[in-house]
């Protein structure tokens, strides 16, 4: 298969992403769809790696993993500590900072 | 799957093997990412993206990365999806999305931007030069994990280290965050024993009842004096699983235990 496939499922799936993170109003939901598009990056990585027969993709790749778990990590218990204040998930809720 | 996997990472794979493999994951994976943008559960959508997911590792191993086929596995189905789960039962798995918009129009115009992203995209990278594959290197099979870790521990071990940084302050950063500080103090054991004589309920919580037909925590329990109480169901059960009319339930329970008694010890009584 050529690397050209690859990349436009992967283009495929971060825009599915997108549009995901812009149409669902849940704060899980939407952090799924963020790790979907990072899901989807990795894939061009990996894909970009073997065109160019060298590994520095996917030690990327790896990298954009690790910081992923960490933002997940940061992300949801920003989401617990929300969700005890207002007592929702839903992006909507979290509206003190509006004018 | 797991022999080309280990021989070759994949890319040593049959053409005819490979090309119908990806097609077969690429369907799979944008129809589950399709549907997870769509479901309204968060559940249903946690478990569609782990399907993404595993279709993705699939696809690294099939590209010669066997070691960030196994890392996403580990990692973003086991432990990333794991959290989600975790946090979805901590903060309630009824948060179901609302399908109000608050901005008029805005799922239209998302879509469309979507779209229009993708087109972008499409046309941007079709006019990239793209070539094919070389043949690959041992690197991308059997040398894989020692290729990759010779390039983490030398031309990038600076971001490797920044990395554990970043992880522990992350730890520590949802450490800060899900901690909750008390505002009330902690009732004493004096405190607590008074507020329950006072509640007029010194005993214990009721167990669920146990009947006949039924034998389960919806059930109202059977006090001493025939009557049931509410009190042995818990809040979290939902009411639908009640019924209409709970008392009718336990009745026709009781009537069916007093058959059975009957008939068990009727004929040793008369």
């Amino acid at each position: 298969m050529s690397p050209a496939h690859y990349i436009f499922l992967s283009v495929v799936l971060f825009a599915i992403g997108a549009i995901g993170v812009l149409i669902r109003r849940n704060a899980i939901v939407i952090f799924m769809c963020v790790e979907l598009m990072l899901n989807a990056c990795n894939l061009a990585f990996v894909a970009f790696s073997r065109m160019h027969g060298n590994l520095s993709g996917q030690v990327v790749a790896f990298f954009v993993m690790v910081v992923a778990a960490a933002e997940v990590v940061v992300g949801l218990a920003i989401l617990m500590a929300i969700y005890r204040a207002r007592k929702s998930a839903s992006v909507d809720d979290a509206n003190l900072l509006k004018y | 799957m797991i022999h080309a996997l280990a021989a070759g990472g994949g890319t040593n794979l049959d053409a005819d093997y490979s090309v119908s493999l990806f097609w077969i994951l690429a369907v799979l994976s944008v129809g589950a990412a399709i549907t997870m943008i769509c479901v309204r559960q968060a559940v249903h959508c946690a478990l569609l993206l782990a399907v993404v997911m595993l279709c993705l590792a699939v696809m690294y191993a099939m590209n010669g990365a066997p070691f960030l086929a196994f890392v996403q596995i580990i990692v973003y189905t086991g432990a990333v999806l794991m959290l989600f789960l975790f946090v979805m039962m901590l903060i309630g798995v009824s948060s179901a999305d609302s399908l109000v918009e608050t901005i008029k129009g805005q799922r239209l115009f998302a879509g469309l931007a979507g779209v229009g992203l993708v087109v972008l995209l499409i046309v941007g990278i079709g006019h990239a030069a793209i070539g094919s594959a070389p043949k690959p290197s041992s690197s991308f099979g059997t040398d894989n994990l020692t290729g990759i870790a010779r390039l983490i521990f030398t031309t990038y071990v600076f971001p490797f280290e920044v990395t554990s940084a970043l992880l522990i302050t992350a730890a520590l950063g949802a450490m800060v965050l899900a901690h909750r500080e008390r505002t009330t103090p902690k009732p004493t054991q004096r405190e607590v024993s008074r507020r329950r004589v006072s509640s007029g309920h010194v005993m214990p919580e009721p167990p669920p009842g146990v009947y006949a037909l039924h034998d389960a925590v919806d059930m109202p329990a059977l006090l001493p004096d025939g009557s049931t109480t509410e009190r042995s169901v818990s809040k979290a059960v939902p009411p639908r699983n009640l019924g209409p009319d709970p008392q009718a339930r336990v009745a026709e329970d009781l009537g069916r235990e007093r058959e059975i008694e009957s008939a068990t010890f009727g004929g040793e009584q008369a």
